[in-house]
Parts: C-alpha cells; structure tokens; sequence
C-alpha cells in the first residue's frame, strides 16, 4: 500500500557511527538529509494542511450560511460533520482509495471532512451568538442586509471563527501525518519509514518534533491574525 | 508498482462486504483486540485526568495547565506519538497503550476542568451555605451538573483513541488495523472491508457516548 517511491531514505546500516548504533538522535543524520527528506516532507505537509483547511473553510462557510438560513438543516448538517469527523482518519483514507485512487485528492478529501465540524460549529455560534438589536439598529442605520452581514455580523463572528480555524489548523497538520499511509508525502512518511526500518529514533525524532513545532507555529501565527483581524477586542479582553 | 488505483474495479465495495461475511469471526476478534487497547487507554486516561481536572476545576487554580494541556495535545499527531511510544517502550504492552492515554489525557482533563469552572458560582455557595462539606459540593452538586461537558470530553478522547487504536496497529497493536496496512495478504476488497468495520465501531462508541451526553444534559439546557 505504500508507494515505493519518493525520496531514498537510507537505511541506518550506512552512515556515521551514531545512525548505525540507531543512536536517540544523530545530528548528522539531520543534517545530512534536511534537503533531501525533511524539508521536502515539511513543505508538502504545508501544502496538505493549507489546502484542506482552505476547502473546508469555504465549504463550512456556505453550510453556516445555509444551516443559519434554514433552521431545520442546522442540525443535520452538524450530525453529517460529526459523522464524518467519528470515522477514524486511517479508514477514512482506505475507503477512498477504490473511489479517487491514490492520490492527493484521497487524502484532501479526508483532511478537509476533518476541520467541518469544528469550523461549522464555530461560526454557526460565532453568528448566532451576535444581538439582534445589533443587526436591527445596522439595517436601521440604512445598511442593507449584505452590508449587515460583511461589516457588523461577520466581524463579531470572527473570534469564534478564528477560534475554529486554529483548531482546526492544528488538527489537520496533526491528522496529515497518517496521510503517509496513501501516499508518500508529508512529514507522515518519514516516519512512517523510519517506523518499517527497524525504528530508527532520529528520523522519528526530527519529523516527529517537525510536525509539533509546525502545528504549534501555525496555532501562534492564527493567534495573531486573529488578533490583528479584531482589533476592538483588545480593550475589553481581560488578560 | 502496483498502487491500489490500477486494482481499481467499481465492484470493490461490493468484494468488500464479501470479505465481512466470510470472516465474521476474524474481524469480530480483531475488533476485540482492538476495544481492549481502547478501553485499557480510555480507562487509565480516565483515573489520571478525571480527578485531576475536576479538583482543577473545583479549585478555580490551573487555568493554564488545563487550557495548555489542550492545545499541545492537539499538537501531537497521533502517528507521532505512536512512533515515540515505540521507541521508549519498545515492542509490547505499554507502547501503544502509552501513546494513546497521552492522546486521551487533554480531552478529559480540560473539559473536566471547564465543566466545573463553569458552574454557577451562586449555586456552588448556596450548596456550601446548606452545610456541604467541600467533597460534596463537587459531588454533588458541580459534577452532576458539569456532567454534560465532562461527557463530551470522553466522547471526543474515545473518537481520538479508537482511531489512533486502527493505527497502532503498525506498532504491533493488533487490532483491525493489523488488515487495513496488510493489502498483500488482504487485498484492497479486504481493507476496505476493515475500514467499513472500523468505522462502525468507531461511530457505535460515539453515538453510545452521544446517547449518555444526551441523557446527563438537561432538557431545556441554557446551551451549556
């Protein structure tokens, strides 16, 4: 099932006393394959990440508008998320496989399945949560509904939005990982060799603290989007 | 090379459902295997975190600690942790079983913790007031009515659980995962069709622990 293709990860009976002896982490090692395994790996575990949380924000975006809309579809939108976020990713994986093959598109379809629950839920309640004098005195101010909606709901929204997004972020980098297991891409698949090759530590190691480090600097970067993005909450938060 | 793409044949689901009959026995085997390393995970999980993040909670203290906990343990990706189990414990037991209460921790420790932060304060004096004793009160009255959230925790622990279970696998795990990485000896009709297992015991878990949320919230719940 996994590709025998990608990158040539060496195997530990070559190299410098350390890899031979599978030392805990061998500094050289790093620093021998950086370009030629772990950038790669981290790049396209960058590019996974960005794209599913990219279609799945614009896919929850139109289910929140629909399920704020229609009342009735609220909840089965919500049962249909949470149903695909109990299906374990390994699975969710292998059962797209005879439909979409093995390929990228099997693997964004999973991730993105992942972040719809939390992000639909987030910015349904982010929006709802807005007073509706607040939306009655905007359209008495003579904005009309689109213009309630981008300049005074969105906006109130947005902490529960980005709140959302950065779980979802940090999720999908997390459940990226198991991508590996489809096709050999990702920091997943470092590991995932390292893992068949009698578990040799260092690469577990490196790609291992690669894919936290990625998530934590991710769920850092949001934080200050977010913070830039809603400037007025500053004032009123009690740090 | 042979991917799974060029085995490809629209009847796949179908081979798959085949493979379920025919081995009821085996896949209703690896599925116990696979609920034991849940349920040992959960359980150990449960007795570390529970305590903790109710007295936490009780406390008012930890904030940091139970919101923390959270977000680095969204952080660590599963296969990671699995990896890292392997290499500190070795091949066995502990491995797997490590990996996973890790990964079980955050959800139950920070949603206990919020749940009986969350209580009314008003509520927590009056009981105080009425003379119970400091264990009471989290007994009695901010667990029971923090219970929902408490729930949802476990909910969310047992998902994360029994699909980083299915991968554990690859670390010597047992379980239905042991099919889904073994297309040589399967085929792909044989890991779809313990994919299609796996998912339904992962969304019987759910909805099981879905129906208990729903039990332990109250009817007309001010959206707690």
């Amino acid at each position: 099932m996994i590709v025998a293709a990608g990158p040539v990860i060496p195997n530990f009976g070559r190299g410098s006393p350390c890899e031979v002896n599978n030392g805990t982490f061998c500094t050289d090692w790093v620093r021998a394959h950086w370009s030629d395994t772990l950038q790669p790996a981290l790049v396209q575990h960058i590019e996974l990440a960005l794209i599913a949380v990219a279609i799945g924000f614009a896919i929850a975006f139109l289910l929140a508008l629909v399920g704020l809309r229609v009342r009735v579809l609220d909840a089965p939108i919500g049962y249909w998320a949470d149903f695909l976020y109990t299906i374990p990713s390994l699975a969710l994986f292998q059962l797209l496989v005879p439909i979409t093959g093995i390929t990228v598109l099997t693997v964004e379809i999973a991730l993105v399945s992942y972040t719809l629950l939390v992000l639909y839920r987030n910015m349904v309640e982010g929006l709802r949560a807005v007073p509706a004098e607040v939306i009655e005195s905007a359209r008495g101010a003579g904005f009309t509904r689109t213009q309630t909606f981008l300049r005074v709901e969105l906006p109130l929204a947005t902490p529960a939005i980005m709140a959302g997004v950065r779980i979802a972020t940090v999720s999908t980098i997390s459940i990226a990982t198991v991508a590996a297991f489809v096709i050999p891409k990702g920091l997943g698949y470092p590991l995932f060799i390292a893992l068949r090759e009698d578990v040799f530590k260092t690469e577990i190691f490196a790609a291992g603290a690669l894919a936290v480090a990625l998530a934590l600097t991710a769920d850092a970067l949001l934080h200050l989007l977010e913070r830039a993005l809603t400037p007025w909450t500053r004032r009123v938060r009690h740090a | 090379m042979t991917t799974l793409a060029d085995q490809f044949q629209p009847g796949t689901f179908v081979d798959a459902l085949r493979f379920i009959v025919d081995n009821v026995g085996f896949l209703l085997h690896l599925a116990g295997e696979q609920l034991e390393l849940s349920f040992a995970a959960i359980g150990i999980a449960l007795v570390l975190a529970l305590p903790l993040g109710l007295w936490l909670g009780h406390k008012h203290r930890g904030l940091f600690l139970a919101a923390s906990v959270s977000n680095v343990g969204r952080a660590l990706p599963s296969l990671v942790l699995i990896a890292i189990g392997l290499v500190v414990f070795g091949l066995g037991f502990w491995n797997n079983t490590a990996a996973l209460v890790v990964l079980a921790v955050p959800p139950i420790l920070t949603n206990a913790y919020f749940a009986v932060d969350g209580v009314d304060p008003d509520v927590v004096e009056a009981a105080r007031g009425m003379g119970l004793s400091e264990r009471e009160v989290l007994t009695q009255v901010e667990l029971p009515l923090g219970l929902p959230l408490v729930v949802a925790g476990i909910r969310i622990a047992t998902i994360f659980v029994i699909a980083t279970a299915t991968i554990a696998s690859i670390a010597g795990g047992g379980g239905l995962g042991d099919v889904i990485v073994n297309q040589a000896s399967y085929g792909l009709a044989g890991v779809v069709g313990a994919a299609l297992c796996v998912s339904l015991l992962a969304f019987l878990a759910a909805m099981l622990l879905g129906l208990l949320h729903r039990a332990v919230s109250p009817r007309h719940g001010s959206g707690a």
